[in-house]
């Protein structure tokens, strides 16, 4: 057997278990990547849980002339528009991560440095359409 | 013993609603991502929002049936990707079953609550 196929001894390479919570709070780096995926999670999960506000909304907007007055009497609060913010910004976090996620399904910006950007880009767009959206709720244009 | 797949030697991979789920995931994603098009550009470009214009739109026909398609299709959607988030971090059966149930539970009233709202215009 020649030197060049000999096996070499295995480096003791670093294991990485049972990741406490704690340890990605403190001690993990976080790539770009992971704010977005992250952020992807938890904003799903705020949608999900408010659906029923949104459609109490939608209800309320649409069933009569009545109600849809009641609506924009509720939506002119200045406190329920930042909270209708809030939900429009999760909603658009979610929306740009998701179509971030259907370009990489098709093997799209896979690249370590294409990915990066494009997490970048997920996070600037959706802050973008956020705060041209709450330029519009408070009645700048 | 007959390798029948049921008792210990039960073989509990491969039931196959893997792919179907994140394909209907994916599909219920672009007509959300349409959906949401035609409502974002009608809300940024819009002024002077009355009951007539807006209840206009939803009162015809294909905006009705395109409104429940895209609100049903967010409903899977949900439901794929909190089964997922359940099966991540909830490791007890009986506490990730509870949760599966009243996921679906919750997004079946949703889903029969959005096909009233929209038939009620």
């Amino acid at each position: 057997m020649s030197e060049a196929v000999r096996e070499t001894p295995k480096k003791e390479r670093p294991q990485f278990r049972n990741i406490h919570v704690m340890d990605l709070a403190l001690s993990y780096r976080w790539p770009l990547g992971s704010v977005v995926s992250i952020l992807h999670r938890a904003s799903g999960v705020v949608l999900f849980l408010l659906s029923p506000v949104v459609l109490y909304l939608l209800q309320l907007s649409l069933r009569s002339e009545v109600s849809f007055s009641y609506f924009q009497g509720i939506a002119s609060h200045w406190f329920v528009k930042l909270v209708l913010l809030a939900l429009i910004w999760g909603y658009m976090q979610h929306f740009c991560a998701g179509v971030r996620h259907l370009f990489m399904d098709v093997h799209m910006g896979i690249e370590k440095h294409s990915a990066r950007a494009s997490a970048i880009a997920v996070l600037a767009v959706s802050l973008a359409l956020t705060a041209l959206s709450g330029l519009k709720l408070f009645g700048v244009f | 013993m007959a390798k029948n797949n049921i008792g210990p030697n039960r073989l509990v991979v491969g039931a196959h609603y893997g792919l179907k789920d994140w394909l209907a995931q994916r599909v219920t994603a672009i007509v959300m991502v349409l959906y949401t098009g035609i409502l974002l550009v009608s809300f940024l470009t819009g002024d002077n929002f009355s009951y007539e214009g807006w209840a206009g739109l939803f009162a015809q026909q294909w905006f009705k049936l395109f409104s429940a398609v895209t609100l049903l299709g967010l409903f899977y959607h949900a439901w794929v990707g909190m089964r997922d988030i359940w099966m991540d971090y909830v490791k007890s059966v009986a506490l990730r079953l509870t949760l599966q149930v009243a996921t679906l539970l919750w997004l079946i009233a949703c889903a029969v609550w959005t096909v009233q709202i929209l038939w009620s215009v």
